[in-house]
């Protein structure tokens, strides 16, 4: 791997064509969505919302029109979930079905799940959550001990996820599970597809540091499932899963997280900043700009059909570097202190980015991982 | 033609270009032959338009090569010589075959064909045949100077031991005074020199990661490579990191620049160059240990142009306030829209 897989490239006029009416659609239906909600950015969950966007086509673009997708290319579903990503747009319901469940069951489901899920998908109707981390297993993915023994026809689940996003509101859950004993660190894995309403399975929110509840802990408790719920091959699931978290990694939500904050700021800070102020906002924007380009350039490797993993984490670190940066300097420009509650635009969403902002190295693999991942790409490891 | 000239170029720096003579250079100063071995094969008339003679490549073609002349550590002004012929390519004029500078800092007014005044950290100032520079005004004018029979000179060098020479005119007689291209502003000389400096350092800073990376492979302590250890390699991951993103920029900016140049593009190449050039030189320096600090190695050679080149044509401290300043003037609305854009509010 080297950093040659970096290449400059434009986003094609039809997919170009799109951000207009992503901004209409916005301005028509977010016009008065307060800042502190913006904030949310991709955490923030609205079912309705997600509907009106999936009738406009754009949940699922990626995914066949045959589905009910538009076969959109990867640089169309960019301009899309950009757009709706620097406004703050409230998509965590369907995210992780259009970011990546769809995908994967399109790429290792049968016909059956296809036809299942994915026209569900794209209607806005069938929210996903991604089952990976354990108790015992967080960056350590490979070590997890939630098992699914096959008894005749049928998947015996039995375990405990973590950290999962959404769990309390999804559908169905893409769940990494032990199917057999290996030699292999990273065999005798599969990935199931599984009804969250079954019998056995518990949903539990974890409050976080702010007592918001977006993760959960998941316990299953000899929940059966039917021969064909796996997805993809038994044994094939490490491999999956791999593929899946380069796509997880590889979009602009690893670095337009503090978007609101940063618009906030220019308003606080006024058109006439101080040398400091116009210093480090020029910096932040730079930064910005250039993260865009590399995230295009992951892009373009996945139009190409290439496997963005390394190029992913690359942008990914560095975003979440840039993201996290963003409360910090809000702290240095202005004597604005943040707000739980009262105060102005600007101390609402400051105090809840800087909150927020532990868990933007952490969601999607640490940074830890991350650099990890590129320096294995460096030949270093 | 970009492969062909990345090639070419390539080919002769690697013949031309060993260490020794580097250093070499930073003593003697100006190596003759090897700027003939330079102008012979026509890169200086690269972008030159058909109609005068040149090969009318553009920026784009040419991020690759300016790139080479950082990775090289090039000590002649190939790259000054690029942008200066572009630039009276621009407005018209014959290019000049020879070794040509630029100025961007100077106070220079002119009367009747007659110039005063002084330019500042002119690249090679003391050695090229010719300087150009835009004064600025109502209607702003490239001229042409030959500091060899006109100047007196102040001879300074970067920390790279490049020569950075302060030029002043007194009533001297410019080669040649054509007014600015439409579309092209009294700034870009510094715009230009600015986009210069982000492609060397682009050059000399992957360069720097691979000296490091291929060192830690080699090195053993404690029993095994240095690559081996975690701490090793996260700063290098990080190393990597920048020196992509340096890599991006600064090709977006060579790629949006094409009548006039972009000037988002490149102030954002050049805050985000300097940037890696200070992370990246620390980095290099940092896993390398006394080996890197010594004389005899050639990291210095890579680091000590980074150190000068961030700072050359606006530091990012000069940049980032003027892009700072420009976002702010806009406003939190048109903040996003600017970012998709790729270009500041009129």
């Amino acid at each position: 791997m080297s950093i040659e897989q970096f290449n400059y490239c434009e986003i094609p006029a039809e997919a170009e064509a799109l951000r207009g009416q992503v901004r209409d659609f916005l301005q028509e239906n977010l016009a008065d969505f307060p800042p502190l909600a913006r904030a949310d950015s991709w955490m923030g969950f609205d079912p309705e919302f997600s509907r009106k966007l999936a009738a406009r086509g754009w949940v699922g673009m990626a995914l066949p029109k045959q589905y009910g997708g538009a076969d959109a290319t990867p640089f169309e579903r960019y301009v899309v979930i950009e757009e709706l990503l620097a406004a703050g747009a409230p998509v965590s319901a369907h995210w992780f079905a259009d970011r990546q469940s769809g995908p994967q069951i399109l790429t290792y489901g049968s016909q059956q799940q296809r036809d299942f899920h994915l026209p569900a998908i794209c209607r806005g109707e069938r929210f996903f959550c991604i089952g990976m981390s354990e108790p015992g297993s967080g960056s350590d993915l490979a070590s997890i001990k939630s098992r699914a023994v096959k008894q005749g026809d049928k998947w015996i689940l039995n375990g405990q996820k973590v950290w999962t996003t959404n769990a309390h509101r999804a559908h169905y859950m893409i769940g990494l599970f032990r199917s057999s004993d290996s030699d292999s660190r990273h065999g005798g894995m599969s990935q199931f597809l599984i009804d969250l309403r079954l019998p056995g399975v518990t949903v539990r929110p974890i409050k976080d540091l702010t007592g918001s509840e977006h993760f959960n802990e998941v316990f299953f408790d000899n929940v059966e499932l039917t021969a064909d719920d796996i997805i993809g091959a038994e044994g094939q699931g490490w491999h999956q899963v791999t593929a899946e978290l380069a796509v997880e990694r590889s979009g602009p939500e690893r670095f337009l997280s503090s978007m609101a904050l940063l618009k906030t700021l220019i308003d606080v800070v006024g058109a006439a900043p101080d040398k400091l102020q116009a210093k480090e906002i020029g910096r932040l924007t730079a930064r910005l700009v250039t993260l865009r380009q590399m995230s295009l350039a992951v892009t373009q490797q996945l139009q190409e059909g290439q496997n963005p993993a390394w190029a992913a984490s690359c942008v990914k670190d560095l975003g979440s570097v840039f993201e996290q940066e963003i409360p910090e300097l809000a702290q240095l420009l202005t004597d604005i202190a943040p707000t739980a509650q009262g105060g102005c635009d600007h101390a609402l969403v400051l105090a809840h980015l800087m909150q927020q902002a532990p868990s933007f190295s952490l969601r999607g693999g640490t940074r830890e991982i991350l650099r990890g991942i590129i320096a294995k790409g460096l030949g270093l490891r | 033609m970009k492969e062909i000239l990345e090639a070419t170029l390539e080919k002769l720096f690697a013949d031309q270009l060993q260490p020794e003579q580097l250093i070499a250079s930073e003593q003697t100063q100006w190596q003759a032959p090897l700027w003939t071995l330079i102008e012979d094969s026509g890169f200086s008339l690269a972008m030159v338009p058909e109609a005068l003679g040149g090969a009318q490549a553009s920026w784009h073609e040419l991020v690759g090569v300016i790139e080479l002349c950082g990775k090289f550590c090039l000590p002649l002004p190939l790259p000054e010589s690029i942008f200066a012929n572009w630039l009276l390519g621009c407005c018209g004029a014959e290019p000049i075959t020879g070794p040509v500078s630029i100025a961007a800092e100077h106070n220079l007014t002119v009367h009747n064909g007659k110039v005063t005044g002084e330019m500042r950290n002119v690249p090679w100032g003391r050695s090229v045949s010719q300087v150009v520079a835009v004064i600025g005004g109502e209607q702003p004018l490239v001229v042409v100077m030959a500091p060899s029979v006109s100047c007196t000179v102040t001879e300074t060098t970067n920390i790279a031991g490049e020569p950075r020479d302060h030029l002043q005119f007194e009533q001297a007689v410019a080669e040649l005074t054509v007014p600015l291209a439409a579309g092209l502003t009294e700034q870009v000389v510094l715009l230009g020199g600015a986009m210069l400096r982000t492609a060397q350092i682009s050059g000399a800073l992957a360069e720097s990661m691979l000296l490091a990376t291929s060192y830690v492979n080699e090195r053993v302590q404690f029993g095994r490579p240095l690559a081996k250890f975690q701490v090793v390699q996260h700063q290098l991951a990080v190393l990597a990191e920048h020196a992509a993103a340096t890599r991006v920029a600064v090709q977006a900016a060579f790629a949006q620049s094409s009548g006039a140049l972009a000037e988002l593009a490149l102030m954002t190449a050049k805050i985000v160059a300097a940037e890696a050039a200070g992370i990246g030189a620390s980095t290099a320096h940092g896993v390398h240990g006394a080996i890197g600090f010594t004389h005899e190695y050639r990291l210095h050679l890579l680091t000590r142009r980074l150190w000068s080149w961030r700072s050359e044509f606006g530091s990012e401290a000069y940049w980032a306030e003027q892009l700072g300043q420009a976002v702010c003037r806009a406003g939190a609305e048109q903040y996003w829209p600017t970012i998709t854009r790729q270009e500041l509010s009129a």
